[in-house]
This record gives C-alpha cells, sequence and structure tokens, in this order.
C-alpha cells in the first residue's frame, strides 16, 4: 500500500474541515479527488504534503507503512511525496536551476545517494524542460518570478518529472491553464505513470481527466468522501453536476 | 510539521558564537574624557606634538557639537565620560616572529579563526591584526615594503611617515565633519594606515582585523588608505567582538584618497556582538567611512555585510572630485532581535563624467529595524553625471521595519539619476514551497537571503563571500517563524 488515511478529522483556525477521510492507495494508481469547493479538497493535499497551520484532531495516515504526520515536511519531500501547487511561489533572486538542483540533490544526500554532477543535470534539465515545453530560458530567471500562470504550473511539472515522486499530489494543476497547457502539463504527468509511482489529482472538473485518466475517482464533500467510483464517476459529475451527490447524501 | 515555536525561539537565542573573553593585562585609561586623558593617550602612544595639537584641536571643536539625532535608531543616551579612552595589552611583544606574541593573544586569534600564519600568506593575505588599541601583530611586511607598499599601524606611520600623515590624515573626514569625526579624531586609538605608491598593484589582499576585547573600552579606529597615481589596492576588513554586558562604543573613521587612474576596493564584514534578545549589551558602531576620488578616473568601490552592532550608524561615500571617476557602494545589513541599522551611503559627483552605484540590500528579522539613507549630489559643474541606485528590503517575519530615506540632490542639467526600490518578504508559503522540496529550513532561508544578497556577494573578493554567506546563515537562522 502506498497510502493508506484513516478516519482522518482535521482542522483551520478552530473550524472542522476534514470529517473523517478513508482513502487507500496502491502503488502505481492515480486516484482523482472532487468535490465543490470548500470541501476540504486543498486541505488534503497539504496535510499529505505537511504544510504547517492545519490541527490533525484524529486518524492516521500511513505511507509506505510509515506513520505520516510524524514525518516533517522536508522528509516526506525527502521520501517521494511532491506536491505541484496550486498557486506556486516565487523565489526572487533565487535561480530556478540551482533551486531545482539544490532540491534533487538533497532528496538524493536524504537517501545516502551522490548527489549529482552539473553535467548530468544539465543535460536532464534541458531534455525534460522540452518534454513539459518550457521555454529553456526560464531555466535561468529566478524560480516562477514574473512567470505566466501557465509557465509556473509547466515549471511545477518539471520539477516533478525531475524529482520522480512515489506519491506525486497535483493541487488544482489545471485551473487557469489553456487547452494547449493542459495537455502538455497532462503528458507530463502521464509520463510519470508506472506501476511503482500512485497519484492524487485533485480538482474542481472533470476536464483534466479527459487527460489523464484515473483509476478511481472520489467525491469530498464537507470534509468527508461521499461516492466513491470509477473513471465513470468523473463523466456523470461532469453531466449532472454535484447537486443530486450532495442531495443523496444528506438523504 | 515544522519547527514549533519554543523551539524555534531556542535556536534564535542561541548564545553569540564569538562571546568570550580573553583575560590578558591590560594597561586601561580610567574612565572619562578630558584635555589630560588626550595628552596621556598621545604621550603614551609617543606622539609628536603636531599630532597632540590635531587631537586638542578636534577634542576643543567636539565640545561645541551635539550628538546627532536624525538617524532611524533609538538608545539611550550616551555618557561619554563613564567610557575609558585608552586600553593596551601590557605585554607588548616585539614582533620578530608569532613566538614572542603572548600565547593567550594568540588563543584567541585563533578561536576566532583568524589565522595569523603560514596559511595566510599561502592564501596571499597580509594581517595586521589589532588587538584591543595596539597592533600586536604585523605579518608580511617585508614582501610588501618590496613593492613599497607601507601597510602599518597609525601609530606607527605617525612616528615613521609624519609627512604623509600630515598630507591626509583629516584631508576626506576633517574633525568638523559631524560629532563622532570629531571624538574620533580627538581620542583614536590606532588603526591601520596603508600606502601605495605610484603604479603599484598590491600584490595581496590586505586584510585587518579587529577585536573589541575590554569592558567599557570605547574603540576608536582611524584607518588612512592612499593609492597613488595608478595604483591598486585591495582592503578587506572583518571584526567580531566578546560578549559584554555594558554598551560599547565604537566610532570609527575610515579615509580613503585615490589619486589619479587609481583604484581602491574596501570590504568589510562586521559582526559585532548585537545585544541580547531585549538589545542588551550591545556595539554601538558610529562609523565616518569617506573616499575621495581626488584625480581623474579613479575609482573607490566600498562594500560591506553588516550583521552585527546593537545600532549601527555608518555611511561609506565617495567624493567623486576628478573626472571620469566611479564610485560603488555594495550593502547588505541585517538586523534581528533588536538591532537598529541606519545605513547607506552619499555620492557626491562634482566632477565631469563621474558616475556611481548603489546597490543596497536591508533584511530585518524579529524586531530589527532597518533604513537605507543615500545621498546623490550632483554639483554645478558635473556635466554627464551618472547614477544608478537599487535598494531593496528584505522582511523575515511582521514584527520588523524597513525605511528607504533617498536625498537627491541635482544642480546639473545632464545629469541622470535613477532610483529603484523593492520591499518583499520571506513568507511561509516560499518556505514550505522550499522545504516541500526538500530543502532544510535553515537551507531553505539561505538560498532565499543568498538569492537577495548575490549583486553585493559578487563585489567580495572571493574568500570573504564564503564567509559572509555563511555569516549571514548563520546569523538569520531560525530568524524566520
Amino acid at each position: 500500500m502506498m497510502l493508506s488515511i484513516k478516519n482522518l478529522t482535521a482542522n483551520v483556525d478552530g473550524k472542522e474541515i476534514l470529517k473523517g477521510i478513508n482513502l487507500d492507495i496502491k502503488a502505481g494508481e492515480v486516484h482523482a479527488i472532487m468535490g465543490p469547493n470548500g470541501s476540504g479538497k486543498s486541505t488534503l493535499a497539504h496535510i499529505l504534503s505537511g504544510r504547517d497551520g492545519y490541527e490533525v484532531t484524529g486518524g492516521e495516515i500511513h505511507y509506505k507503512g510509515q506513520d505520516l504526520l510524524s514525518l516533517e515536511t522536508e522528509e516526506r519531500a525527502q521520501q517521494g511525496i511532491f506536491l505541484a501547487m496550486q498557486y506556486p511561489v516565487e523565489l526572487p533572486g533565487v535561480n530556478n536551476m540551482t533551486f531545482l538542483r539544490e532540491s534533487m540533490n538533497a532528496i538524493r544526500r536524504s537517501r545516502g545517494e551522490e548527489e549529482i554532477d552539473a553535467v548530468s543535470f544539465m543535460k536532464l534539465v534541458r531534455e525534460k524542460a522540452d518534454s513539459v515545453k518550457l521555454d529553456q530560458k526560464l531555466l535561468k530567471r529566478s524560480v516562477n518570478a514574473g512567470f505566466s500562470g501557465g509557465e509556473k504550473k509547466r515549471n511545477e511539472i518539471l520539477q516533478m518529472v525531475m524529482l520522480e515522486p512515489y506519491l506525486a499530489i497535483l493541487d488544482e494543476t489545471d485551473s487557469g491553464l489553456d487547452i494547449d497547457a493542459l495537455r502538455t502539463v497532462s503528458d507530463g504527468v502521464n509520463l510519470l505513470r508506472s506501476p511503482e509511482r500512485s497519484m492524487i489529482v485533485v480538482t474542481h472538473y472533470q476536464r483534466l481527466l479527459e487527460y489523464i485518466e484515473p483509476d478511481h475517482v472520489h467525491v469530498l464533500s464537507d470534509g468527508r468522501i461521499i461516492r466513491s467510483g470509477g473513471k465513470e464517476l468523473a463523466l456523470e459529475l461532469e453531466a449532472r453536476g454535484y447537486g443530486w451527490l450532495l442531495e443523496e447524501a444528506a438523504a | 510539521m515544522g519547527l514549533p515555536n519554543t523551539e524555534m525561539e531556542d535556536f534564535v537565542e542561541s548564545e553569540y558564537a564569538q562571546g568570550f573573553v580573553t583575560e590578558i593585562e591590560s594597561d586601561t585609561l580610567p574612565p572619562g574624557l578630558d584635555e589630560a586623558v588626550i595628552r596621556t593617550i598621545s604621550e603614551r602612544k609617543g606622539e609628536p606634538p603636531w599630532m597632540l595639537e590635531k587631537r586638542l584641536t578636534a577634542y576643543r571643536h567636539w565640545l561645541t557639537m551635539r550628538e546627532p539625532s536624525w538617524a532611524e535608531v533609538r538608545h539611550p543616551p550616551i555618557d561619554f565620560q563613564t567610557i575609558s579612552y585608552y586600553s593596551s595589552p601590557k605585554k607588548k611583544p616585539l614582533l620578530d616572529n608569532l613566538d614572542q606574541v603572548d600565547p593567550e593573544l594568540l588563543a584567541t586569534y585563533e578561536k576566532l579563526g583568524i589565522p595569523i600564519d603560514e596559511q595566510k600568506a599561502l592564501a596571499g593575505v597580509a594581517v595586521d591584526a589589532v588587538f584591543d588599541s595596539v597592533s600586536v601583530a604585523t605579518t608580511f611586511r617585508e614582501s610588501l615594503a618590496e613593492a613599497g607598499v607601507i601597510f602599518c599601524s597609525m601609530s606607527e606611520a605617525i612616528r615613521e611617515y609624519p609627512e604623509l600623515v600630515k598630507q591626509y590624515l583629516g584631508s576626506v573626514v576633517p574633525h568638523k565633519d559631524n560629532f563622532f569625526a570629531a571624538l574620533n579624531s580627538a581620542v583614536f586609538s590606532d588603526g591601520t594606515f596603508v600606502y601605495i605608491p605610484k603604479d603599484v598593484k598590491c600584490p595581496m589582499e590586505l586584510s585587518t582585523y579587529f577585536r573589541i576585547n575590554e569592558a567599557n573600552t570605547g574603540q576608536f579606529e582611524r584607518t588612512l588608505i592612499i593609492a597613488e597615481e595608478r595604483s591598486h589596492v585591495s582592503y578587506l576588513e572583518g571584526c567580531t567582538a566578546p560578549m559584554r554586558d555594558e554598551n560599547q562604543l565604537h566610532a570609527a573613521v575610515v579615509e580613503l584618497v585615490a589619486l589619479e587612474d587609481a583604484r581602491i576596493k574596501y570590504s568589510t564584514v562586521q559582526n559585532w556582538y548585537p545585544g541580547d534578545n531585549e538589545g542588551r549589551g550591545g556595539i554601538y558602531n558610529f562609523v565616518t567611512k569617506r573616499g575621495d576620488c581626488r584625480g581623474d578616473r579613479s575609482h573607490i568601490s566600498w562594500t560591506q555585510v553588516e550583521t552585527g552592532s546593537a545600532v549601527t550608524w555608518k555611511y561609506p561615500s565617495c567624493i567623486l572630485r576628478g573626472k571620469d571617476t566611479v564610485g560603488e557602494f555594495y550593502s547588505v545589513a541585517v538586523t534581528k532581535g533588536m538591532q537598529q541599522a541606519d545605513t547607506g551611503t552619499k555620492m557626491i559627483h562634482i566632477g565631469e563624467n563621474s558616475r556611481s552605484t548603489i546597490v543596497s540590500k536591508g533584511i530585518s528579522a524579529m524586531h530589527g529595524s532597518n533604513a537605507y539613507r543615500g545621498l546623490v549630489r550632483v554639483a554645478a559643474k558635473a556635466e554627464n553625471a551618472r547614477n544608478h541606485t537599487q535598494c531593496d528590503s528584505l522582511l523575515i517575519g511582521d514584527r520588523c521595519a524597513a525605511h528607504t530615506f533617498p536625498y537627491i540632490e541635482v544642480k546639473n542639467p545632464t545629469a541622470q539619476v535613477e532610483h529603484e526600490a523593492t520591499t518583499s518578504k520571506v513568507s511561509e508559503d516560499q518556505l514550505f514551497y522550499c522545504r516541500q522540496r526538500g530543502l532544510s529550513e535553515e537551507d531553505a532561508v539561505s538560498m532565499i537571503i543568498n538569492g537577495f544578497c548575490k549583486e553585493v556577494f559578487n563585489e567580495l573578493p572571493m574568500e570573504f563571500a564564503v564567509e559572509a554567506q555563511k555569516l549571514l546563515a548563520v546569523s538569520l537562522e531560525g530568524a524566520v517563524g
């Protein structure tokens, strides 16, 4: 089992946002988490990646057999959890390539591996940048500084394909992307699909799932998973909206 | 998830690493200042009568002045009568070699990581170490002497090169210049004298380490660097001080004179004791640094990394007197805890086609307050003067402050003066982003800070740049949160 979430409850500023999440993700699976705004999708993504500001009040999370909640943010990253952010931040003055290399090496060091040498890194980063159609010029700029919305998302995907995580979480990666960008981003994600790697795709819309085909779809509402199903569930939601599900759940 | 706050505070409140005191007998004057004290200083140093007269003139003028209050800093009033104005290690070594230096003194240097040894020679750096107020070690004088370079303590220069000292001392910063310059001119203890003859490129980086080591002893360093026509010199200054409860006043004066086609590069890394987290016991650092581009096409460059002191008041400046002269100021100033800094520069354009560049990076964390104060003045005769100022502030946390006070005075219509300023914040979002990519919080902060300071670090000599980066990382460890 890659990830196992049991009865997870969590507060933000004293308000209960997650009200008992149960979710099992096996290696190689792609899970989509859908749901209306404010249902707790991003909260879940943030808690998995170790962001401050969330109080876990109950339940447990196991990642590759370990107690995930006892790990620091950077330890989770070092052990292969990657969050592609909804709003990637800018790091003025920090060179994009330097950042990526430092990141790769921090992860490698934590695993007792050798650091990547400059030449191999350059070759790799150029190749991967092309694969996600990120302008090479952006590699030389400061991280995300002055990047357009689409460029920032491509940069996230570049980091993802470079770092090769075991569990990739994409938090509303499709928001603000035009159809071409969406296609490139999805291509990047699909390239990474493998039997050793799992993904959680958090999205509001079904659109992204046309390109990244999920094995499972979960609908999150008011802090609970109210329905799980296969990829056909996403299509049903597209056609009928969330209303009917919410009503069913309330009944 | 993240360091809990208490842990973070322990980290931040870790003791000043350089805060130890060397037990060494000192010959120290009792606190207080009057003409008799000045006569005693001059006498102890074996100075000629003209130097005593200079001191007395400065002292009498100082009595008529008032301590300036315009800086964006707050501190209790300084009682100048509670300060001791002279301190010297009792055992004055005769410096044929290092074996003759008090071993305890050498141990202090070792602790500070100041290598007065062969390694330094291999690194190509000559060290004139100032322990308290008297120079006790000067190395590599011979190879410098071969090149005709004079690199010695100010006291020695007064005795050995009186004509040069008479001609240049006070010619850039006259005693009337300001309150602290007047005080320094009256009581200066020692300092460094550098003379680079015509056409000589100084064969090594010159470096001085200052250390204040006597409780309640104000330090009044005086530095004078003269670069003759077509000569080049790069001077490095770095300092640390041991922990003390009382405030320690430091009022140094540095004068640079660059004649035709000469180049002077002056780099500083300053890490004096900043006081505890309530601001007690830190150094008051009121410094006057000024360079005079006296000759045409001369070039003076100031680079500073200021991380220490409780209160800093410092404006390394350039008088661009000659034609086609160049003045530069690159600065990183860090304030955390209760530290306050009011620092910047003055670029005075007098010569035609004179150019100046100002790059100032202020970093404030915790309750730190950081002010940039810069003057760009273009005189009526300065045809085609150019200035570019880049002034950036970085805030860490939400209890610190950054201020910018640019002064621009232009009296010539052909001048081009540009001022750019930005303020940004190291945010939780940025730190989370970095940590999510596997970097520790310390590495993340240091990466963001180094990115912010890159333009300034690029100006430092290699060896210093590495030191400065480390210093910054150490200074700001745990300051985020």
